[in-house]
């Protein structure tokens, strides 16, 4: 020690003074039993999966298994540098590389890269491919289509990769309209981007012709893995014509939120686009596995490193958990949970589009009905479900359905705790209809009762950090 | 009592309410009819082929075996550094993290039930802010080299044009993912150069190349990739400036407890990897991107999720939401700033409990702590025949790179590794004018006897 204060005294007589901070940074200051009653305190403020049935649609919020959160937490993990020589590095390249490949089998990919952080990362990398192919054959296909009722992310990301977005409207059976697919496929179409099922919770029955329209126009197909939940062991993306997909592991395979990420979004290709994928991939030489950066025609890096590695890992032990009748037995009662919900809702509010038609692993309700009815939307009906310690379902979302409100139950809810969200729902119909204004109010049992969001975002009384208050 | 059947642990439904109660209510008679809307032609006919771990306690043990091939940073000396830190993680961060009310909650859609994330988020945002002394931060991007992407693009957006100019000396990684997310642009990166003597900034080459039309943005680092200290910011800065360009600037966000604060340069934009502050490494991610900047303008190009803080509509409480939503992707689609959705929140929890935890003094003293282990390490190395320490001559902080001057970098990494020492990174691919170099990192949990173990081992590997 006494080396190093000499060392230091040394070196920090040699600094120029206009290199230094004048100032101490203005942080906290805090003995640490307050740092954590002031945590912990907060953590009490909020809301997850833990705690109860969280049927937020596209967002497959299941519980997620405490296994992997012990494993994670072992040094053998967690104290591993990226940059370790890989003969140190066997366990979790094994890991990764085995994930890869049933990533593959589960989708009906080719090949798989790790690196993409989040799903929109994993579509920025699955548009930049389709840039990179078409750049090697055929500069002039600039457009991606998606449909009305697609994620926010793909034309975010379509957009973000230089392609303009072409947008198609759905049928009134809330599928895709050939005819207006056929009507946007020209010589500039480079693919397009679509979730199966659907964000109305309905199966593109017509997928293999939709793939064979676009394919044939000289366009790639891009699976959108947000709802994969549905479909495990079931069908896969490749099998319905798909060149491209990402998987949400964030989603899908159990690995928890974080109350807004980290999450992790592999992408896999088939084969004859696997070398446009990111560097590096995990390979095995039969003896050994090791980091691939030998890819020519890859689209480069998204992030630093090889991906989250730590959900990797999640997702790992989550697939392992369940092996191939329980990732099938997962989907079974995704999808009979959504139903279940359908059919003692749709009583009660208004089922938009495929009247009668079975969902998948979520159900997408209106309540315009009561909102003309009542005057009480569909924001007030989800205030209202807080009031009843249930979390709303995604509301105005797909944009397509009016005072929508979208419920993903997902397979880990109980039937007891499904009962809990009908009957809360239908009780809320009642008073929305006996007592409007009441509901006006919720919520009222939650830490603090509505908050005020244009008073949020008005210039003037935005507060971005302390410092607007201090 | 009659006892339930249930498929498996995760799945709460029985057999008997599946098979009983619920396909009866939904009008079927088997699951298999949920799938019918599925074309017999695409359905998968055969079983997944994945392994099936039934107990915890096998699959506990499978995993166990597997993860112990690694050798971890713990049980070996490691100086690896070069983008990821093998720093001290206070038990707190762990513990608070680990909670279930944050790791288990989705984006905080219903503000009413989601205060606690909200909040943290806010106080990451304004501690980010103390750091940089910027204005305003988001509540994450994905790492420090994403950060840098969408830095650049809300460059781009924000002055039109489209030429970046970037340290020759850049984290490579760094580099390669900027390419990636500027590519779609048409943008143009050239590199200005730095002195291989000192490593400092050729300022004549910065003002040429900020001569040429179309630059939209510079990007320098503080502390190097190579760890040393830039110390003609100000004269960069003035002139990147004068040119109407935005000045966008890399930082280590511990090195900010000893070093001046970007906002003292007029940084327009800050990025940095924000795993240092209580993040494992974890062999490469989760990490967290800090991205910050100031002016109204910028504002409105900013990338991802930003809390505000506001009150509840009935005036009587504070509370946090997130705001302006209007730039994101789930509002303006093919017209958002960026596709971010999903970010690093835990993560910035994370870091937001880690400053809490050191404050401002405390802050400083890990910075100073770090900066006498540099100095000593470069110091006791430096007595060494055959290597040159550190390359540059010029203030460093927490890595400097040795050359090694007799031997192969590799034989060298080689025979350390024997020792139980893991070297540096290796430099030479990537810098080729730098020649036989590994990137060497010293941090707080560096011992000095460390420092001298690797000293001695150095001594004879040379000879060898």
């Amino acid at each position: 020690m006494e080396e190093e204060l000499k060392a230091l005294e040394e070196i920090k007589a040699k600094i120029p003074e206009k290199i230094l901070r004048k100032s101490l940074a203005k942080l906290p200051e805090l003995s640490e039993v307050e740092v954590v009653r002031h945590f912990t305190r907060l953590s009490q403020q909020n809301y997850g999966v833990d705690l109860g049935i969280y049927p937020l649609g596209s967002c497959t919020m299941k519980y997620n298994p405490k296994i992997s959160e012990e494993i994670v937490r072992s040094p053998k993990l967690t104290q591993m540098h990226p940059y370790q020589d890989m003969s140190l590095a066997q366990g979790i390249l094994r890991i990764m590389y085995e994930l890869q490949i049933y990533l593959s089998k589960i989708t009906g990919m080719d090949k798989f890269s790790l690196q993409p952080a989040a799903g929109a990362q994993g579509e920025f990398v699955g548009a930049l491919i389709m840039r990179a192919y078409h750049r090697d054959r055929d500069k002039r296909r600039n457009e991606i289509i998606v449909p009305d009722s697609s994620h926010g992310t793909n034309p975010a990301s379509a957009s973000m990769a230089g392609f303009k977005v072409i947008v198609i409207p759905s049928n009134d059976e809330g599928l895709v309209d050939l005819e207006a697919l056929k009507a946007s496929l020209s010589d500039r179409t480079a693919g397009m981007m679509i979730t199966n099922p659907n964000t109305l919770g309905l199966f593109e029955v017509q997928i293999a012709e939709i793939a064979r329209m676009v394919h044939e126009a000289g366009g790639l197909m891009y699976y959108d893995g947000a709802n994969l939940n549905a479909i495990l062991g079931k069908v896969r993306p490749g099998d319905m014509g798909f060149d491209i997909v990402h998987v949400n592991l964030h989603k899908t395979f159990a690995v928890p939120h974080g109350g807004g990420g980290p999450g992790a979004g592999p992408v896999g290709v088939k084969d004859y686009l696997k070398d446009y994928l990111p560097i590096p991939t995990v390979e095995f030489n039969g003896k050994e596995y090791y980091l691939d950066y030998n890819k020519e025609k890859s689209i480069g890096r998204v992030r630093s490193f090889y991906g989250n590695v730590a959900h990797l890992v999640r997702a790992y032990i989550y697939l392992l958990a369940l092996g191939p009748d329980g990732l099938e037995r997962v989907s079974e009662i995704s999808v009979l949970n959504a139903n279940y919900i359908m059919m003692k809702l749709s009583k009660y509010y208004d089922l938009p589009k495929a009247k009668g038609k079975f969902r998948m692993h979520e159900v997408v309700l209106s309540s315009s009905k009561i909102k003309r009815d009542t005057g009480v939307r569909t924001m007030d009906i989800s205030k209202a479900l807080l009031d009843k310690g249930i979390h709303p379902p995604t509301i105005y979302f797909p944009l397509i359905v009016e005072e929508a409100l979208m419920i993903e139950p997902t397979e880990t809810e109980s039937k007891e705790e499904l009962d809990r969200l009908i009957q809360a729902m239908i009780d809320i119909r009642e008073q929305a209809y006996k007592d409007p204004e009441s509901l006006l109010n919720s919520p009222q049992n939650t830490t603090i009762s509505r908050v005020d969001e244009l008073k949020a975002n008005h210039p003037k009384s935005l507060k971005l950090t302390w410092r607007y208050i201090r | 009592m009659k006892s339930k059947r249930i498929t498996h642990r995760f799945i709460p439904n029985s057999v008997e309410e599946i098979e009983g109660e619920i396909l009866a209510a939904i009008g079927v008679s088997s699951l298999e009819e949920l799938f019918s809307s599925i074309p017999k032609e695409v359905r998968l006919k055969r079983k997944l082929e994945i392994p099936y771990y039934p107990s915890e306690f096998e699959l506990k043990s499978h995993c166990k075996e597997i993860l112990d091939k690694n050798v971890s940073a713990d049980e070996i000396l490691c100086f690896l550094g070069a983008g990821i830190y093998n720093h001290y993680i206070p038990s707190v961060v762990k513990e608070i993290i680990g909670r279930a009310e944050f790791s288990t909650a989705y984006t905080p859609y219903q503000p009413e039930v989601s205060q606690g994330v909200l909040q943290s988020l806010f106080e990451y945002q304004s501690m980010i802010c103390e750091l940089t002394g910027m204005d305003y931060a988001n509540c994450s991007m994905y790492d420090g080299a994403s950060a840098l992407g969408e830095a650049c693009r809300m460059s781009i957006r924000a002055n039109g044009k489209r030429k970046i100019l970037i340290p020759k000396f850049i984290n490579p990684e760094r580099f390669e993912v900027l390419k990636t997310y500027v590519e779609p642009l048409d943008a143009k990166i050239a590199k200005y150069s730095q002195s291989l003597e000192d490593g400092q900034a050729d300022l004549r080459d910065i003002e040429a190349k900020l001569g040429e039309e179309d630059v939209t943005c510079l990007y320098m680092e503080q502390p190097s990739y190579f760890g040393y200290l830039e110390q003609n910011l100000d004269e960069i800065s003035e002139r990147v400036h004068k040119k109407g360009a935005l000045l966008i600037m890399g930082i280590d966000p511990i090195s900010l407890g000893i070093f001046r604060e970007p906002s003292s340069y007029q940084a327009d934009i800050v990025v940095g990897e924000g795993q240092a502050l209580g993040l494992s490494m974890n062999y490469g991610g989760p990490l967290l991107g800090i991205l910050a900047a100031r002016g109204e303008l910028l504002l409105r190009q900013m990338p991802g999720r930003i809390v505000g803080m506001t009150t509840t509509q009935d005036g009587r409480f504070l509370a946090f939401c997130n705001v302006l939503q209007t730039r994101e992707q789930h509002i303006r689609r093919e017209r958002a700033t960026s596709n971010i959705c999903t970010n690093e929140a835990l993560m910035a929890i994370a870091s937001a409990v880690f400053l809490s935890l050191l404050g401002p003094q405390g802050l400083k003293d890990l910075a100073e702590c770090i900066l006498a282990k540099t100095s000593y390490a470069i110091k006791r190395l430096s007595e060494i025949k055959g290597i040159k320490v550190p390359s540059f001559n010029a203030i460093h902080f927490k890595e400097f790179l040795i050359n090694y001057q007799k031997k192969d970098c590799y034989e060298i990494h080689k025979e350390l590794l024997k020792r139980g020492i893991h070297g540096g990174k290796i430099v030479r691919e990537e810098f080729p004018e730098l020649g036989n170099s590994a990137l060497y990192c010293v941090t707080e949990v560096i011992k000095k006897e460390h420092i001298d173990t690797l000293a001695s081992n150095l001594e004879e590997v040379i000879k060898y």
